[in-house]
């Protein structure tokens, strides 16, 4: 009696397989891209930065709403683990919160991977501090006091030149060291990537810590990205930056105007030039440029500047007509 | 009560004196009987104290997230959140139904694989090995100490073996649904060795002394008698398998994907673990609101895969 049970157990793992072998042997749909630009098919990878993710992820809602035969993916491995994937030929074009760096272009030769740099938004990395805090503006060597290794600034009051005068205890946060944020600012800030005290609170991936932590003590102060400050408002507030002209705020016009520096960012997808050989990732790109400001605001990003965006479209459309021309030149 | 036998005896007088000494008997023995030392009484209520504390701060962490995401994630219940794709510019009504089918497919692969290997591995290692070689005994050690890796290196060996390396299979669901079997396999194979040595021997004599072949007993007696340890080990392993989002990662499971996934297309998939963590760090409050409300499905997902298990294991509890 007990034996039948089994096989119908047995029966039962048997049929796994057996639709497992079913669902392998209905895959082998081969995507062949209509050449023109109305409708196109195929698929696209992309993967990379988790900040920039969300701008890619919007434009790639419009862009399937429109050519629904075309389906996009967008990963969030990071800007390191995406490169990763993409000099090894895994993805078709990779999201970065940082330009690509020598270790990374080395890789992508290795890989035989051609890549091209596109710049698709702005942000601005925000210094932001609890609400009761009354200084206004910190200069780049006050930050870079607070921030670098080995720092022993554990006060407020232990910061040179503070105006005005305050005392409380000094609560640092700050992303994983993994993270295109945490790699911009120590290059930015303390002049080589990668350098920046030990004790302080590591949030990882998630800056929502962040924001509770510096509205929760006094003396707290933390970095991330421009839509972190603009969504939480009130409980936190953006440092004004000197780096040498006067203070200068965190906002979209100043980011636009480039006053607001050296925390300024560019934000960057990297498209593959064997990717740019087909149409349905031309078609992605130019769609990619077209609707990218009008999405940009509402995630928190900050559009580009008319200049930044014919700069990124006149490069686009040359890398397309490029590559159309030498379309079967890749091994 | 057996004193009471005393009352053979007609005269009432010697009646009511039985009856004198047979409650005064009992009044000494209970109070002997019942006298504890203080302090021992005291130490008793402390033990139990704590081990309710112990069992309600376990409650008290399980409920607390459940309420506290049910809270969150309430203005995003809907029909939408398994119908719906994902949406980044109204996040008001993205759902989950990719991520959604994504798990269901990586568990299923998950189970697919598991179970005939788990089971494989551990009729093996119960009925065949040899405990006094030292292979045998290397194996044994190493399924121990798999059990114990953490799972991001588990990640690492999918993306070097399974991914890229000697299988090649690319990003695709069933690599995801391989790198968290050998993840989860450590775990089945531990709990379906003990369900079969739990299996009494004298099951097994009975059967090779009535003439059955050793296949024959493991396939028709022990087998069968251990589903129930089986299927629990498997309970833990889907329990474990589906929330895992870091191998996921370095697999391949993408973030945003707008359609469903099959187990070899390798136009990417996701999983609601990876779009969870995803959407809580976001900035924008409605992605923090989804990430509550794709908790509370991954759970009722759990919850009902795990209750089917429960069901099939106590259709085959056998009492020895």
């Amino acid at each position: 009696m007990s034996s039948s049970k089994f096989k119908y157990l047995a029966a039962l793992a048997a049929t796994g397989v057996l639709a497992l072998g079913v669902a392998a042997c209905g895959d082998d749909s081969s995507d062949s891209g209509s050449g023109s630009s109305g409708d196109v098919s195929g698929n696209i990878r992309i993967d990379g930065s988790s900040t920039v993710a969300p701008l890619t992820e919007a434009i790639a809602e419009g862009f399937q709403q429109e050519n629904p035969d075309v389906k996009v993916t967008v990963g969030t491995s990071g800007t390191g683990g995406g490169f990763e994937k993409f000099c090894a030929g895994e993805t078709d074009a990779n999201d970065a919160s940082s330009a690509i760096d020598e270790e990374q272009t080395a890789m992508c030769k290795k890989g035989g991977v051609e890549w091209e740099e596109v710049q698709v938004a702005n942000d601005a990395l925000s210094v932001v501090v609890n609400p009761n805090n009354p200084v206004e503006c910190l200069t780049i060597d006050q930050l870079s006091q607070i921030w670098e290794n080995n720092s022993t600034v554990k006060s407020w009051s232990d910061i040179e030149g503070l105006d005005p005068a305050f005392d409380a205890e000094l609560t640092l946060f700050g992303p994983g060291t993994d993270s295109g944020t945490f790699e911009y600012f120590t290059e930015a800030v303390n002049g080589e990537e990668g350098n920046q005290r030990k004790d302080y609170n590591n949030v990882g991936e998630d800056d929502n810590q962040t924001v509770t932590g510096v509205s929760g003590a006094e003396g707290g102060m933390g970095y991330f990205g421009f839509s972190f400050l603009q969504e939480n408002e009130g409980k936190i507030r953006g440092m004004e930056i000197d780096s040498g002209d006067g203070c200068v705020p965190p906002s979209a016009e100043t980011v636009q105007d480039a006053t607001y520096t050296p925390l300024a960012r560019p934000l960057y997808i990297y498209p593959s030039a064997e990717a740019l050989a087909r149409p349905e990732f031309d078609a992605f790109m130019k769609y990619y440029l077209e609707n990218v400001n009008s999405v940009a605001d509402q995630l928190g990003f900050v559009g580009l500047t008319d200049e930044q965006l014919n700069q990124s479209t006149t490069k686009v459309d040359n890398l397309i007509s490029k590559a159309g021309n030498g379309e079967e030149s890749s091994s | 009560m057996k004193p009471q036998t005393a009352g053979n005896q007609p005269a009432v007088p010697g009646s009511e004196r039985t009856r004198l000494a047979a409650s005064g008997a009992r009044a000494v023995t209970l109070a002997q009987l019942s006298h504890q030392p203080r302090g021992d009484r005291l130490r008793g209520t402390i033990f139990m104290t704590l081990i309710l504390f112990a069992v309600s701060l376990a409650l008290i962490g399980l409920v607390a997230i459940i309420v506290q995401a049910a809270v969150k994630g309430a203005p995003a219940f809907s029909t939408d959140l398994i119908t719906n794709g994902p949406s980044t510019i109204n996040p008001e009504q993205s759902g989950f139904r990719p991520a959604l089918l994504g798990t269901l497919y990586l568990i299923i692969g998950v189970i697919v694989l598991v179970v005939p290997l788990g089971i494989s591995a551990a009729v093996y290692l119960e009925e065949y090995a040899d405990g006094t070689r030292w292979w045998n005994r290397l194996i044994e050690l190493n399924v121990q100490n798999l059990a114990g890796v953490p799972s991001i290196i588990y990640g690492i060996l999918g993306l070097a073996f399974i991914v890229r390396g000697p299988l090649d299979l690319g990003f695709i669901l069933a690599a995801g649904s391989m790198t968290l079997a050998l993840l989860v396999l450590p775990t089945v194979i531990l709990a379906s060795r003990e369900a079969i040595r739990a299996v009494p021997p004298s099951i097994r004599e009975g059967s090779l002394a009535l003439g059955a072949t050793q296949w024959q007993t493991i396939r028709r007696q022990v087998l069968p008698a251990a589903i129930p340890g089986v299927v629990t080990g498997v309970i833990l392993a889907i329990s474990r398998a589906i929330g895992e989002t870091a191998p996921l990662l370095l697999v391949g499971a993408a973030t945003f994907v707008t359609f469903s996934p099959t187990f070899f297309g390798d136009n990417g998939y996701t999983a609601l673990p990876v779009l969870i963590f995803n959407y809580a760090a976001r900035p924008q409050d409605e992605f923090r609101v989804l990430a509550a409300a794709g908790v509370i499905l991954m759970l009722i997902v759990l919850l009902a895969m795990n209750s089917f298990a429960i069901w099939l294991r106590n259709r085959y509890e056998q009492q020895w």
